[in-house]
């Protein structure tokens, strides 16, 4: 039996993905110390509130009271390296070509769904797939596009005067900030379902992002 | 996907080299973390954050116009309840014969409340932003910094050019703001003698007489003034001493 090498993820998009896990990181750790200073935003369906955005112990389990300035420094410096990572690796997923096996085609809505359906053991047929399948073209492609939207929607409150256009666009300071926020929340949503999966599909596939390959075997 | 044959060794040594390349590089985001937070602080601030702060400054301040007005809005939409936050500078008594006093090099006098009501007066309403993160549509009414610069003919340092800097305390020197020239002389920043179209006689709303600058966040709108002064460094701005960004613009 011969193992052969099959390569997957190019340096250039390791780079840029294990770069922007801190960076995603201290831009939420950040913000959310930011946040707090007024956090009032909840999930309230009539007059019951079913979640609040967050409970007091939360902020006292993971230190993040009393912290505004320092959120604020750090938001605003990391902010710049979060940003030219994220718009080099959207270059380089264009100039590599990379983004054909990453944008969703016309059938992956279709084969999403079936992928969803197998994941969670409820139907057994798996949709072929390239790199990526379906739900993840849709995914990624999602991510990159929320991405921009922090991006956006963070300086349409970080400078919502000198960029009012880009404040009115949005719906207004207020409603920027609330965008800013959902946004976040997705994040945190695609990062869990992320590591979901990841542990899902094993170490083989694990160690591709770190190795760039995979190791398949040839009979 | 690249495919190429190969042998168990080739595929040991490719891991292990990506393994240890991979654990040497994520020492890099954690060399950073530990040197920006062993850094010393400036005002509160590690000094690369504040460094990064005082560039957002600059840059914005050249890439963006200063002279964009903050949107306004109908008279309608200004809250009655206006909302308070901070009492800092405003526990003392204030002074029957109010006055503010001017400090513009050489130049050093006073102004009464009647004298500024004098000057032609401007109406606001806009939407008023806390750092905190909350805002409010205000209705706010006084004379414009500028027309007060230019009435009395302040803030001149020779004939071509203005001091870089206004420094604001309330008379008890207990809360202070230090403003870019560019910001004190925008077409909205005024000194306000009027909210909800009613004399300023709140004292927790900075009664007699307080700043009202739309383009900074609220912090900046000093309460109940005292002392205005010129000057080309920065002067002392209360919350910026906390770890805040001394610019604050918005």
């Amino acid at each position: 039996m011969i193992k052969k090498i099959v390569h997957k993820h190019p340096l250039a998009i390791r780079w840029f993905h294990w770069l922007n896990f801190p960076l995603l990181f201290v831009m939420i750790w950040s913000g959310m110390l930011i946040y707090w200073a007024n956090d009032i935003y909840k999930i309230q369906v009539g007059k019951t509130v079913l979640f609040n955005f967050f409970p007091k112990s939360f902020y006292a389990f993971l230190g993040l009271s009393g912290q505004l300035a320092k959120g604020m420094a750090w938001h605003f410096a990391t902010m710049w390296l979060f940003t030219i990572n994220g718009i080099l690796y959207f270059l380089y997923t264009f100039i590599s070509g990379e983004w054909k096996l990453i944008i969703p085609e016309k059938k992956s809505l279709k084969e999403a769904w079936q992928v969803v359906l197998y994941d969670l053991g409820i139907s057994k047929v798996c949709p072929p797939q390239d790199k990526y399948n379906a739900a993840q073209r849709i995914v990624y492609t999602l991510v990159i596009v929320m991405g921009f939207g922090s991006i956006l929607t963070g300086w349409a409150i970080f400078r919502p005067i000198q960029l009012s256009w880009l404040t009115t666009i949005l719906g207004g300071y207020e409603a920027a900030r609330l965008e800013h926020f959902i946004l976040t929340i997705g994040f945190v949503l695609f990062f869990v379902v992320h590591i979901l999966q990841v542990i899902k599909a094993g170490w083989k596939n694990f160690q591709s992002i770190i190795t760039g390959f995979e190791v398949k075997e040839k009979s | 996907m690249k495919e190429e044959l190969t042998t168990d060794q080739q595929i040991r040594r490719k891991t292990i080299k990506a393994f240890v390349g991979f654990g040497l590089a994520s020492l890099v985001p954690i060399g950073v973390w530990k040197w920006i937070n062993s850094r010393p602080e400036l005002n509160n601030t590690l000094a690369p954050l504040r460094k990064t702060l005082e560039f957002n400054e600059r840059l914005t301040g050249k890439l963006l116009a200063d002279s964009h007005l903050a949107p306004t809005f109908p008279l309608s939409q200004a809250q009655k309840k206006v909302r308070v936050n901070g009492s800092e500078g405003l526990l003392s008594p204030i002074e029957k014969d109010y006055k503010v006093k001017i400090e513009s090099g050489d130049n050093i006098f006073e102004i009464s409340l009647d004298e500024l009501k004098a000057l032609p007066k401007q109406e606001i309403v806009f939407e008023f932003k806390c750092i905190e993160g909350w805002s409010q549509v205000q209705h706010w009414a006084g004379v414009r910094f500028v027309d007060v610069m230019n009435h009395y003919k302040i803030g001149q340092k020779d004939a071509d050019n203005l001091y870089k800097y206004v420094g604001m305390e309330t008379p008890d020197d207990k809360y202070y703001v230090g403003i870019d020239m560019p910001s004190a002389v925008h077409p909205q920043t005024i000194l306000a003698y009027e909210m909800n179209g009613k004399p300023l006689i709140d004292k927790k709303h900075g009664s007699p007489l307080r700043l009202i600058i739309p383009v900074k966040y609220g912090y900046k709108s000093l309460k109940r003034i005292g002392v205005i002064k010129f000057s080309d460094t920065r002067p002392k701005d209360y919350w910026a001493l906390f770890g805040y960004d001394y610019f604050a613009g918005l």
